[in-house]
């Protein structure tokens, strides 16, 4: 309680310095504007709360904690298969990349591996969810910025990544596919052909968003310069993913690290942009999903035979200790802190989720724009409320 | 001239009512309905969707089950609003296109008023509605509205400037600010001896024409130039606490307002409700036969179909301009080159 009177005050402060600013020239006064809890563009219950000057933000903060689901508390209580049908509804977009962090932590402490077949399917799927999420999230960016068009193409486009997801696992939103030491069960039949169109039609996709968006020149004026995160700002606030690549950092967790899963079987190549503006993070985005596509296809060829289940006990109690596993999820690094005591539950669960780091950077950035400009940065950094907050 | 029968043994009052009538059933109806379902349909297949299906055949009632649907809805206003501003100021927006439809000439003799300063009458009203968008966003007591309020007041001022900058390009080439002067002077006119066409202003003015089509897009308030609006940041703006009835009133007058400025410019630079005179041998409105009465609004409604589409197309497919950068494309390129057109549009006129 006294933390929030803290933060209250912090506030209340910073508000009055902005006031004392704003009354200098022209005797104006400042507006506080709560956009959200309730807002189109904060894609759940997000609030920031800006202060105005005219357009201006003078100072703007976050608010987060609006649908927070104690996801790291209700895994105490879960046994270790049950947490994936939890933690699916992380990032509700890319859910089955959330599952795989999960099971690699718990995998690790048992010291079980999946078989190779098991791996490049995780993969696939980890690159198919990569792709549904951030096709949407290239439509959205359109009727942020005011063209309604271009979202009906990504939903549109997202259903046939939707569809091969459904086919695979059983649930187009939650899969719930994930198991310790491998998959549920192997792939359909005709998934693989069925998959090399669909990865056809998102590379059309993307030339379409291309050609509709990012060639224009209201979305280039609305973009290019605007919300710039220099490399030491993004690194200093922890931010990651295509976030942190537009800023010119090269790193990306699926090349940087070894984990028991595929993307070391395909060649692809890890795409950075050295401005750092909104522009450089949607274009980013962009190249990935095109760059994930030609991973797919690349994975199918070399799709190897065997089982999709490691041999594991009926009943999985994991052995004492902690392990620590991140991948690169859509929207940046996600890991998973998982601290056992020999149960059959975790004992404690640290859930270290990209959009809550990302949007730390909102206070920094949003001093100083325009109102149309907030909407510009939100989207381009991109987050999904689940993802904050948890 | 052939006059209407009615108009010469009516009392003045008869005819005004009449006119005004005439001016709802006649165009504004039709006008709303035909833009609406056009415009939908062709906009929800550009979108691959399929738009409107389940109201009347192939989604054709769909207008009336929306107007149904929003008059059965709660009158609400905010308790802190200004009730009696926030009553009218929907009211002040659609008064603004009513009056606009007044000017606009359908036929030799199907016309409302045949005012003399036309041109100029229809500048002045169109400025009408920003009072409106004004006192809607100031009376909804909210920080979106207010906001979406001041930003539509500094758009439409704005760009009030460059739309009466490219008008006057044509005035100077008609000669006269009557409209139903500047159709027949573009059907009688010819380009530089050729008259296979008339002289459609959209070829000699056709700089004329565009800068006036981007006015009207921002008169609209629709994308590219919709920040008062702007869904995704302001939540509609002045509307925000607008629903029901008077949600609907706003709903129509930007429909049917895209509607009559279509009219309008297809008027100034496509020839009106005619089509080229010498094709019937015509030189003037004296000789005109009296179906083109009928004719006339046909052509017309054609022209502004066309011009409508071309709006909503760009509506729908561009992103929207932020307010300073609106401001700047305004004042440093629209009027700019239209003070340019209209240099150059004198010097040809008395040149030629």
């Amino acid at each position: 309680m006294s933390l929030l009177g803290d933060r209250q005050q912090l506030a209340y402060i910073a508000s009055q310095a902005a006031d004392a600013r704003v009354n200098v020239e022209l005797e104006t006064e400042g507006m506080t504007l709560n956009i959200g809890p309730q807002h189109p563009a904060t894609h759940g219950t997000l609030r920031i709360i800006a202060r105005l000057d005219g357009e201006q933000v003078i100072w703007a903060e976050p608010s987060a904690g609006y649908m927070h689901r104690g996801y790291e508390k209700l895994t105490e209580v879960r046994t270790y298969p049950q947490v994936t049908s939890l933690v699916n509804r992380i990032d509700w977009l890319g859910s089955f990349a959330n599952e795989v962090p999960f099971i690699l932590a718990a995998e690790k402490l048992m010291g079980v591996e999946a078989p190779s077949r098991a791996q490049h399917i995780r993969t696939i799927l980890f690159e198919l969810s990569r792709i549904a999420n951030v096709s949407l999230f290239l439509g959205d960016l359109g009727v942020q910025l005011g063209a309604i068009t271009p979202v009906f193409f990504a939903f549109r486009d997202r259903e046939y990544v939707l569809n091969l997801i459904e086919g695979a696992t059983g649930g187009r939103f939650h899969p719930n596919f994930d198991r310790i030491g491998g998959l549920k069960e192997d792939l359909p039949a005709g998934f693989i052909d069925e998959t090399r169109n669909v990865m056809k039609k998102l590379r059309t996709f993307c030339d379409q968003i291309e050609d509709l968006l990012f060639g224009n020149e209201i979305f280039q004026s609305r973009t290019r310069g605007i919300g710039v995160i220099p490399k030491d700002v993004a690194l200093q606030y922890g931010m990651s993913g295509a976030n942190l690549r537009a800023s010119g950092v090269d790193w990306d967790l699926r090349r940087d690290q070894s984990l028991p899963m595929a993307w070391d079987k395909a060649d692809w190549k890890v795409i950075t942009h050295p401005d750092g503006d909104s522009f450089a993070r949607c274009w980013v985005r962009l190249q990935e999903v095109r760059e994930s596509t030609r991973i797919v296809d690349q994975l199918l060829d070399t799709i190897p035979a065997g089982p999709v289940m490691a041999k594991v006990p009926k009943i999985i109690k994991v052995p004492e200790g902690e392990a620590w596993v991140s991948t690169e999820n859509p929207l940046g690094e996600m890991g998973y802190y998982v601290v056992s005591q020999g149960d059959m539950g975790p004992f404690r669960v640290k859930i270290r989720s990209a959009s809550f780091n990302n949007i730390s950077i909102v206070p920094w950035l949003l001093k100083g724009v325009y109102v149309p400009d907030i909407i510009t940065i939100l989207a381009s950094l991109y987050f999904i409320l689940g993802d904050i907050d948890r | 001239m052939n006059a209407v029968v009615l108009s010469t043994d009516l009392a003045y009052w008869a005819q005004s009512l009449l006119r005004v009538l005439g001016g709802l059933v006649a165009v504004l109806l039709p006008a709303g309905t035909i833009v609406y379902l056009f415009l939908f349909k062709m906009m929800s297949f550009m979108q691959s969707r399929l738009g409107p299906m389940e109201a009347g055949p192939y989604g054709s009632m769909q207008l009336f089950a929306e107007v149904g649907k929003w008059l059965q809805k709660e009158d609400i206003y905010p308790a802190r609003a200004d009730k009696f501003l926030f009553k009218i100021a929907p009211i002040i927006v659609l008064s603004s296109t009513f009056l606009l439809v007044a000017v606009v000439p359908f036929g030799p003799d199907a016309w409302f008023t045949n005012f003399e300063a036309g041109v100029f009458y229809m500048l002045a009203v169109s400025s009408i509605s920003v009072l409106g968008i004004l006192i809607a966003g100031w009376s909804s007591a909210n920080k979106y509205s207010l906001l979406g309020g001041l930003r539509a007041a500094g758009q439409l001022i704005a760009y009030e400037l460059p739309m009466v900058l490219a008008v006057v390009g044509v005035v100077i080439q008609a000669g006269t600010m009557n409209m139903q002067g500047i159709v027949v002077a573009q059907n009688a006119g010819s380009i530089f001896g050729w008259d296979g066409l008339g002289n459609p202003y959209i070829f000699t003015q056709f700089v004329g024409f565009v800068i006036f089509m981007i006015a009207v897009q921002a008169e609209l308030t629709q994308a590219p130039f919709d920040m008062p609006i702007a869904e995704s940041e302001l939540v509609s703006g002045y509307m925000t606490e607008y629903s029901g009835f008077r949600f609907l009133i706003f709903f129509i007058s930007e429909f049917a307002t895209a509607g009559v400025f279509s009219m309008i410019a297809s008027v100034l630079f496509l020839g009106g409700w005619a089509v080229p005179f010498s094709w019937f041998g015509w030189t003037n409105l004296d000789d005109i036969d009296n179906w083109m009465n009928v004719a006339g609004p046909l052509i017309l409604f054609t022209k502004m179909i066309v011009l409508s589409f071309i709006i909503m197309w760009v509506r729908f497919s561009y992103p929207r301009f932020r307010e300073d950068q609106l401001q700047r494309f305004a004042w440093k390129v629209l009027i700019p080159v239209s003070l340019v057109n209209i240099m150059l549009t004198a010097i040809f006129k008395v040149a030629f």
